[in-house]
């Protein structure tokens, strides 16, 4: 990363020196790009080769973060962006995680209402009025 | 404006990094971030969209978990048969890996404007539109092929829970959207990239070649949650 850093600054045009940090060597983008084609395989592979229950997750959420990751630090430049910014983007969407539980618990309860209502059940117990 | 730019981390006595940095920047009286403004605005408004995506798949997620009837399976859903045996979700393989290979391509025309190459920039910025065209060409191909053979629709589809078309066309839809608006987008900077209106108007600053890529690299982004929830699992 240093030895990166240092290239950048070499090449830095002199018109934008204090934006000079922009100027990165393309092989970085070459590698992730080749990268996001990997981990794209491998998320096919994933659905190709039938893979099942917890192994199947716990791959397509890797590789799906892996690849997300990729794309925001080296693509969109994160990674070379001062903490202010960053923080600024990608603390908020962490309040989505309570988002997410919520409407998990909401969507389980609602599974079990409707089993209950209109289960197989429901019809056994019918409400006496 | 070339002033406050001037002024930017580096002339500023009280530049820090870490997290003293992130304080000394947000409570001095100045600006906050030491970005163009058309950069921290794109962010800002990726942030949002962030939000509205969210929404759509989470909304997904709660209807797939609520409904009682088997959900129909992805994998089989969008297969498609090239001469012989059905291969599954090729289609989508197909439009993922255009999708990498066009936010490649922007990813080097972002490169290319930093370093004023202008043919390059241009090149690589419609390589880009062209691949994001197709992309949007193939979803076109798809939602032709759920709704004619498959019988989708967003109220019912033969295959098992009705929620499924609804997710299916709204989410990929407003992907699908995105991609369009992106294509026109990229089209624009390029033409003006290309007319030489950044060097008549900007003194050559071809910011704004970063900030259209942010918008793309930020669709691709999109369609890696969307192809992980809604067509893997």
């Amino acid at each position: 990363m240093t030895d990166h850093a240092q290239t950048a600054t070499a090449t830095a045009t002199p018109a934008k020196g204090a934006e000079g940090h922009q100027q990165h060597p393309l092989g970085i983008y070459i590698v992730v790009w080749i990268l996001l084609f990997v981990l794209s395989g491998f998320s096919y592979a994933v659905d190709y080769f039938h893979l099942e229950g917890n192994l199947r997750w716990g791959l397509i959420l890797l590789f799906m973060f892996l690849k997300a990751g990729l794309i925001v630090a080296i693509f969109m430049h994160m990674a070379w962006e001062r903490l202010a910014l960053i923080y600024a983007i990608l603390v908020p969407p962490l309040s989505l995680l309570v988002f997410i539980s919520l409407m998990a618990i909401e969507g389980d309860y609602t599974f079990l209402t409707r089993l209950v209502m209109f289960g197989p059940a429901a019809e056994i117990e019918a409400p006496p009025h | 404006m070339n002033d406050q730019a001037m002024t930017g981390v580096a002339d500023h006595p009280a530049a820090a990094s870490g997290l003293r940095g992130v304080v000394g920047d947000w409570s001095d009286e100045k600006q906050a971030f030491h970005v163009p403004w058309g950069k921290a605005m794109m962010w800002i408004f990726l942030l949002s969209d962030t939000f509205i995506f969210s929404c759509f798949l989470i909304s997904y997620m709660n209807v797939r978990i609520t409904t009682t009837v088997p959900w129909p399976n992805p994998s089989e859903v969008f297969a498609l048969s090239l001469g012989g045996e059905p291969i599954p979700l090729i289609l989508i393989a197909i439009m993922t890996f255009v999708l990498i290979t066009s936010s490649g391509t922007m990813a080097l025309a972002v490169n290319y404007g930093y370093r004023r190459d202008k043919k390059k920039t241009v090149l690589l910025m419609i390589a880009t539109a062209l691949l994001g065209a197709t992309f949007v060409g193939m979803q076109a191909f798809e939602w032709t092929k759920l709704i004619v053979d498959e019988g989708v629709r967003p109220w019912g589809n033969p295959m098992g829970a009705a929620q499924f078309g609804s997710s299916f066309f709204m989410i990929t839809g407003f992907h699908g959207m995105h991609v369009s608006a992106g294509v026109i987008y990229l089209l624009v900077i390029a033409t003006r990239v290309g007319t030489g209106y950044y060097d008549r108007h900007r003194g050559g600053n071809y910011e704004m070649v970063e900030i259209a890529g942010l918008y793309w690299h930020f669709v691709d982004l999109v369609w890696v949650f969307i192809f992980a929830f809604f067509y893997l699992w």
